[in-house]
């Protein structure tokens, strides 16, 4: 088998001195898309950001290993120039700069990188005329400024053709199915399909099964408190609809008191 | 978060360099016999050397405005040089007779004056510690009948019109440098259109400062006649030294009915070091006044001298009259500024726009004053301004003072302000797109000023979004 494209092993994290991740392993291999679920701040996003490089966030263990470089030891931009892109659960506006000039600023920094010709104006065109395809981009939202008075589903759809342009090597997208209605949906999820290849990996955060029907991940992660506390294949997503996360909880603490009436219910249903 | 704005790199003054070069100065120290003596070298006739004078009498009466928001040790004026012009022949009737030196120094910083290199569709007006070199294409400009001379050469061959305009709209008593200005100014560019005229190329001129402790006192005047039109713009730089050193120039704008005259201005005057040690005091006076359906535009784009205080006004004399004021004032280090406008509301259905952006970055403090007054003939006047600040790292300083002073309630005068800081997330969201840090944050301030930069000319505009990325240089980590 090919190498892994990403390796993490027991990675800790902490933001304004509060433990976040609290030893996360995690291993991708090429053309793999790997689904990661979980309660509300068990620690997704942190991990997505973590992986980019956001400097709020400090590591203060452990080891991420992409495409056998030290991914930690690398400056954010250098680490999307080497093919790792966030898609932003919540993507930032920046007033006054053009979508497109902000793009291709990115893309061309990414093809120096990559030892290939930057884009002029009119190559970009072309470029961006083939990539709006992938998610059906709106025109006008290129000349608009990145983000800003887009709505939820326009700005998810943005990331995705961000994500076709820059061509990289490891996708994350952190919950890029909220906000999109469900046609949106489809077409973005088809987006990311067509963006599949035997050299691309997806991590796909979601907190829901619908965005697994068209993204068909390979494996599905839990990740409770920090951890990923069970892994499994596509069926675990279908299980975790059903269910919800309690008897994840149960599974990771057995002591602890269910929280809420609902889960008392379950509980006294169960007995 | 804070610690990664913390990083405290230097920043590089490339225009900083010293040009050796002979020079007539003048000794230390202003008196009545030193603006005499100016007016002598400068060979004025009377009537220009007593309209000095008087200005200095005035000037001997006043006290330096102790109400800007900068701070700095007193200056003793007696202690500058008044005058230092490099020694050149006569007038220059062509490009051979220009010092090699001083050609090779505009040729260093970019503005190329000999004939094969000039800059396409711009006539340049070169002004070397305080006099002008040379002047370009003045022979186009005068086939479409558009005087563009150095002052100097004005006084001499234009004297009617300098004598109707000359404090015209900025008067000899305005204010303490405004005085000091009339009474020793050496040199600057003047500008006629006339009647109906469009000027066909853009006007500039291009402010060097290269003498240590001589102050630069320019003076410039462009009238616009009866619906003329012209758009014209001015950079500036100094060497590096550790000294400051005072500027203190006078802009008058004039434009009669139906004109309109676009002054730009890209100010990159040594600011001194993070220390705070040397640069420029930027004292400026620059004001212009709008006649019948006349329009006056001001754009500045400030990111140099270690003191600014300027305030580019427009006197909306004229019904119908418009007046806009749009500026990129940038602070970092230990640069500090006051600047805004002054929009005067006189004729009926005025309209004037401010839209000034203060970046403030290290330990930069940014002041935005500017006065909208509406006087009581000015029905249906209208005034919409816009004060944004934007702070980088957390030991610089932004302020806003806006005066409004309505005395006419036909009138609508509407004011939005706002104050953010350069967020991590939108760095962090340009970095993961690939860019590095330094782009970063020229794209997220580019977008912040797009608003002014959109109102220069073309190549300036590109050369004031350079100017900003290498004035922001090092003040995010
Ligand atoms: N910048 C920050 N400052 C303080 N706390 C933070 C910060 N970022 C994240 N956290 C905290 O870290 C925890 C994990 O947040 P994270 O965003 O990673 O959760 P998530 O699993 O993505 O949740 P969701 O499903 O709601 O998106 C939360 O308790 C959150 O409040
Ligand atoms: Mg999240």
């Amino acid at each position: 088998m090919a190498e892994p494209l990403l390796v993490i092993r027991k990675l800790h994290a902490t933001v304004e001195g509060k433990e976040i991740l609290k030893g996360i392993d995690l291993t991708v291999y090429p053309g793999e898309v790997h689904a990661i679920m979980g309660p509300n701040g068990s620690g997704k996003s942190t991990l997505a950001q973590v992986l980019a490089g956001h400097p709020a966030f400090e590591v203060t263990e452990g080891q991420v290993l992409f495409n056998g470089q030290d991914l930690l030891e690398l400056e954010p931009e250098d680490r999307a120039r080497e093919g790792v892109f966030l898609a932003f659960q919540y993507p930032i506006e920046i007033p006054g700069v053009t979508n497109s000039s902000f793009l291709r600023a990115g893309v061309n920094e990414v093809r120096k990188h990559r030892g290939e010709d930057t884009l002029d104006a009119y190559d970009f065109n072309h470029f961006v005329r083939e990539k709006s395809k992938i998610v059906q981009l709106d025109p006008s939202l290129l000349e608009r400024s990145v983000n800003e008075g887009f709505s939820g589903g326009e700005k998810k759809r943005n990331e995705i053709f961000q994500m076709a342009m820059l061509e990289p090597r490891l996708g994350i997208l952190d919950e890029t199915d909220s906000g999109l209605d469900i046609d949106a949906l489809r077409i973005v999820a088809g987006g990311v399909n067509q963006l599949r290849s035997p050299e691309r990996s997806f991590v796909v955060v979601t907190h829901y099964q619908r965005l697994l029907d068209y993204i068909v991940p390979d494996f599905v992660h839990v990740l409770y408190d920090g951890r990923v506390v069970k892994s499994g294949q596509k069926e675990l997503a279908l299980e975790l609809e059903d269910k919800g996360y309690d008897w994840i909880k149960e599974m990771v603490e057995p002591d602890a008191k269910p929280k809420d009436a609902a889960s008392l219910f379950n509980q006294a249903l169960k007995a | 978060m804070s610690n990664t704005f913390e990083s405290l790199a230097e920043r590089e003054y490339k225009w900083g360099f010293v040009t050796d070069i002979e020079a007539k100065t003048l000794p230390k120290g202003l008196n009545e016999d030193i603006v005499r003596q100016i007016s002598a070298l400068k060979e004025e006739p009377d009537w220009m050397a007593e309209w000095r004078l008087k200005a200095y009498r005035h000037w001997v009466t006043m006290s330096e405005p102790t109400w800007p928001n900068v701070k700095y040790p007193p200056i003793d004026y007696q202690d500058l040089i008044y005058y230092s012009a490099p020694v050149q022949k006569k007038l220059k009737q062509s490009m051979d007779e220009v010092d090699p030196e001083l050609l090779k120094t505009f040729d260093k910083l970019g503005i190329p004056l000999a004939e094969q290199k000039r800059l396409a569709g711009v006539a340049v007006d070169a002004i070397f510690d305080s006099v002008s070199v040379v002047t370009t294409f003045r022979k186009q400009l005068a086939d479409a009948g558009v005087v563009f001379c150095s002052f100097s050469t004005a006084v001499k061959e234009y004297p009617e019109l300098v004598k109707k305009y000359l404090g015209s709209v900025v008067p000899v008593t305005d204010n303490y440098f405004a005085s000091l200005n009339s009474a020793v100014f050496s040199d600057g560019s003047f500008c006629y259109v006339p009647k109906g005229v469009t000027c066909p190329m853009e006007l500039s001129s291009y402010f060097r400062i290269n003498t240590a402790k001589s102050g630069q006192f320019e003076r410039t005047l462009i009238i616009a006649e009866e619906g003329a039109s012209v758009s014209y713009l001015e950079g500036c730089t100094a060497p590096a030294y550790d000294e400051n050193q005072l500027h203190a120039a006078v802009v008058e704008l004039v434009a009669l009915d139906g004109a309109d005259i676009k002054y730009s201005t890209v100010q990159n005057w040594y600011a001194g070091d993070d220390e705070g040690k040397g640069g420029i005091y930027n004292f400026v006076t620059k004001r212009g006044k709008a006649h019948t359906n006349a329009r006056i535009s001001w754009t500045q784009v400030e990111t140099g001298s270690a003191i600014t205080w300027k305030y580019p006004s427009v006197l909306l004399q004229g019904d119908n009259s418009i007046g806009e004021f749009y500026s990129v004032a940038l602070t970092t280090g230990m640069q500090q500024a006051d600047t805004g406008t002054k929009m005067i509301h006189i004729g009926k259905n005025t309209r004037s726009t401010i839209i000034s952006k203060g970046i403030s970055a290290k330990r930069g403090q940014n002041t935005y004053r500017g006065q909208v007054r509406v006087m009581p003939k000015a029905d249906g006047a209208r005034n919409y301004t816009q004060c944004d600040s934007m702070l980088i790292g957390d030991k610089c300083g932004a302020h806003t003072f806006p005066y409004i002073d309505v005395a006419n309630n036909t009138s609508r005068v509407e004011h939005e302000a706002s104050t953010s800081k350069i967020s991590e997330d939108q760095l962090f969201y340009c970095r993961q797109r690939g860019l590095s840090s330094e782009d970063a944050i020229s794209m997220v301030i580019n977008g912040f000023c797009r608003d002014v930069f959109r109102e220069l000319p073309m190549e300036f505009a590109v050369e004031a979004t350079k100017l900003l990325s290498v004035s922001l240089e090092g003040s995010v980590g």
